[in-house]
């Protein structure tokens, strides 16, 4: 079995803070981290290479530097890894990763399981996932928090809506995004990491992967930012002072004036 | 490519350099130099207050006829025989959209057993048409099929916006519709308009709600987002006129690949974060997991769920499946209480959507209260037992 991994490097938020007097993003020296939930669909492949005889390809589109966040899932155990880099990427909507990655998916040919996170922290969208599926016509479960292999030819996907559970049953190949309750991240392993280390990092472009350049990148996008700003801020804040008792019976005065269902 | 500079415009004054994310703005003598890091974000054009940054366009492609689509839709969430509360938020601002433009306001609703009724009310919120597919094959949600179907639809009648909800069922199955439609989708918007061009102007969080970007999609059609659930207000119409069409598609259309097995609703209501009015959530401050008898006591009292921080899911006091936060779920009630929360960036960019936050901690630095309607200070201890006498007295349960 061949499960691909699609990963994101993204600013580590733990770092990022809003400027206080021009109220924007202050990012400088924010280091890159992998996509958290992208993390859980590495160690969900790895949970499936734990106990059956899988390869593990990981691959991400960035710039030369991402190669690093590669060697990191290769310390954690990850067989191969691909870079998709190319000037002519950058500025990529969702369509636009999402063909570029899908074009990767099919020259690796092979591939019987493609696992991403839920979402990247960054964006936010959770669409790559679902675009990729569509793109190479495949069934696909979004948000799935575990995954049990079936006879070889389908995989049992259990996922968690915002209504319940349900469980589902796939063909492969077939696409899977995971959420947190997949399985907490293993740590490196020395071996692996010396290994990763060597590895030789495959780089494909848009002509490796045989994609005109009008159809990749900001040029291959539908959507456009037209403008970014700093929401705006709160001011109405009221601080509740006096005994604790006077504290919750005049928070509680003001959630009754909330008028909210149920209060 | 990267972000275009108007030399003639450029006082070099360093702002975009210190705002660029990937450190791609270099600050020269006399000018400025955008490296090929330059990921064409667009941060730095906003920053610019003498507007000599810009970013390239989009590519045009081959130009699709646009003229040829028109009306406003939303789809309408039908799950188990009810419609989601988020499609009677989208009519709403989906009938401004359409006044607006001068153009019909439509809704589609997918499922299986649909009565009249409930397609009429979807009229009741402002419909003008309503597009019912009723198929067997639509009693369970898959992609594939709910997909298909909305997407033939799409190819019949030809809408110009396409709006659903950014709910577990829109996100996931969206996506599949616009991607293969080839147009562009906007995922959990927060502010819809029209432009002086007539474009819909798509508005949404990014990095984690810390910025805001507004989205255009020139030149596709449909242009498609889903729209974050309770940030639009329903409003009912009486007396709106509006008709109810019954479709028929090609069989094919319901040919899935995936098979359902089991469907288990959740059914520890304090656990259904993303529909609930009122999140009453717990943090590391609660100190062990018995303690969280005292929030689910009170979230109980306002009829909320229970949320909590990542802290104390990694405490174990709780189940993975109420963590509110990056890593958790995306919330914006009507009113959250954080109790004992310090408020990491993390935890605030799951909850400051909210449209009222009460955040209560005994220390006055914690981050929470910057995002805070209203702050009180103390100790959860006491504060907590003190809320929950007082509204029980209120209640005549004391």
């Amino acid at each position: 079995m061949h499960i691909a991994v699609c990963i994101k490097q993204v600013p580590d938020t733990r770092n990022v803070r809003i400027d206080p007097d021009t109220h924007t993003l202050v990012r400088q020296g924010v280091e890159s981290i992998i996509n958290p939930f992208d993390l859980f669909a590495v160690e969900a492949a790895l949970k499936i290479k734990d106990e059956n005889n899988a390869r593990v390809t990981v691959v991400t589109m960035g710039p030369p530097q991402a190669t690093e966040a590669l060697r990191d899932t290769m310390g954690l155990g990850v067989d191969d890894a691909v870079l998709l880099s190319d000037r002519a990427f950058a500025g990529s909507d969702t369509w636009a990763t999402s063909t570029t990655l899908a074009a990767a998916i099919k020259k690796m040919g092979d591939v019987d399981l493609i696992l991403c996170g839920k979402q990247a922290v960054d964006g936010d969208t959770a669409q790559v996932g679902p675009e990729m599926a569509a793109l190479l016509d495949i069934p696909y479960a979004t948000f799935v928090k575990k995954i049990d292999l079936g006879d070889g030819n389908s995989i049992r996907a259990i996922r968690q809506t915002d209504e319940g559970t349900e469980i589902w049953k796939l063909p492969t190949p077939a696409l899977l995004t995971v959420i947190k309750e997949i399985g907490e991240p293993r740590v490196p392993s020395l071996r692996f990491k010396m290994r990763a280390k060597k590895a030789e990092i495959p780089v494909w472009g848009a002509a490796d992967l045989g994609l005109d350049t009008n159809c990749v990148g900001l040029c291959g996008s539908f959507t456009q930012v037209v403008r970014i700003f700093s929401p705006p801020r709160r001011t109405d804040r009221i601080l509740i002072e006096g005994s604790v008792e006077e504290q919750a019976e005049r928070l509680f005065n003001y959630m009754k004036q909330s008028r909210v269902p149920g209060i | 490519m990267k972000a275009l500079i108007d030399r003639k415009k450029c006082t070099v004054c360093g702002v975009c350099s210190d705002a660029c994310p990937v450190g791609a703005i270099e600050l020269k003598e006399d000018h400025i130099e955008i490296s090929d890091d330059c990921t064409l974000c667009g941060i730095c054009v906003d920053t610019c207050e003498f507007g000599a940054l810009s970013l390239p366009a989009v590519g045009t492609g081959p130009a699709a006829d646009l003229s040829s689509y028109k009306g406003v839709w939303v789809y309408a969430e039908w799950r188990d025989g009810a419609v989601h509360s988020v499609s009677h938020e989208l009519l709403s601002a989906g009938r401004v959209l359409a006044d607006k433009k001068g153009v019909e306001l439509g809704a589609v609703l997918l499922g299986s057993g649909i009565g009249e009724d409930t397609a009429r009310e979807l009229v009741s919120y402002g419909a003008d048409s309503v597009y019912v597919v009723d198929r067997p094959e639509l009693a369970k949600f898959t992609d594939e099929i709910y997909s298909n179907a909305l997407i033939e639809l799409i190819k019949q009648k030809r809408p110009e916006i396409l709006l659903a909800g950014a709910t577990s069922m829109g996100r996931s199955f969206v996506p599949r519709v616009a991607a293969s439609l080839q147009t562009g989708l906007t995922a959990d918007c927060t502010e819809l308009d029209i432009s002086s061009e007539g474009l819909l102007l798509q508005t949404r969080p990014a990095f984690g709600g810390n910025i805001m970007a507004t989205i255009i999609c020139p030149n596709r059609r449909p242009q498609m987002a889903t729209v974050r659930p309770k940030v639009m207000r329903p409003a009912k119409r009486e007396g709106h006129e509006g008709r109810v069409e019954r479709v028929e598609l090609p069989a094919d259309c319901f040919q899935g690949r995936v098979e359902v097995l089991e469907v288990i609703p959740e059914t520890d209501q304090t656990g259904r974060l993303t529909e609930a009015d009122v999140i009453v959530t717990g943090g590391r401050g609660l100190r062990k997991a018995e303690n969280f008898s005292m929030i689910e006591e009170l979230a109980n009292l306002v009829n909320g769920a229970v949320g909590a921080s990542r802290g104390a899911v990694e405490e174990g006091w709780i189940a993975p499946s109420h963590q509110v936060g990056q890593t958790g779920r995306t919330v914006a009630p009507a009113l959250y209480m954080a109790v004992g929360v310090s408020g990491a960036i993390q935890h605030l960019v799951g909850m400051q959507g909210s449209k009222t936050i009460i955040a209560v901690n005994k220390d006055p630095h914690a981050p929470i209260f910057d995002v805070a309607t209203y702050g009180v200070v103390a100790d959860l201890f006491d504060f907590v037992p003190a809320l929950i006498k007082c509204i029980r007295r209120e209640r005549g349960q004391l």
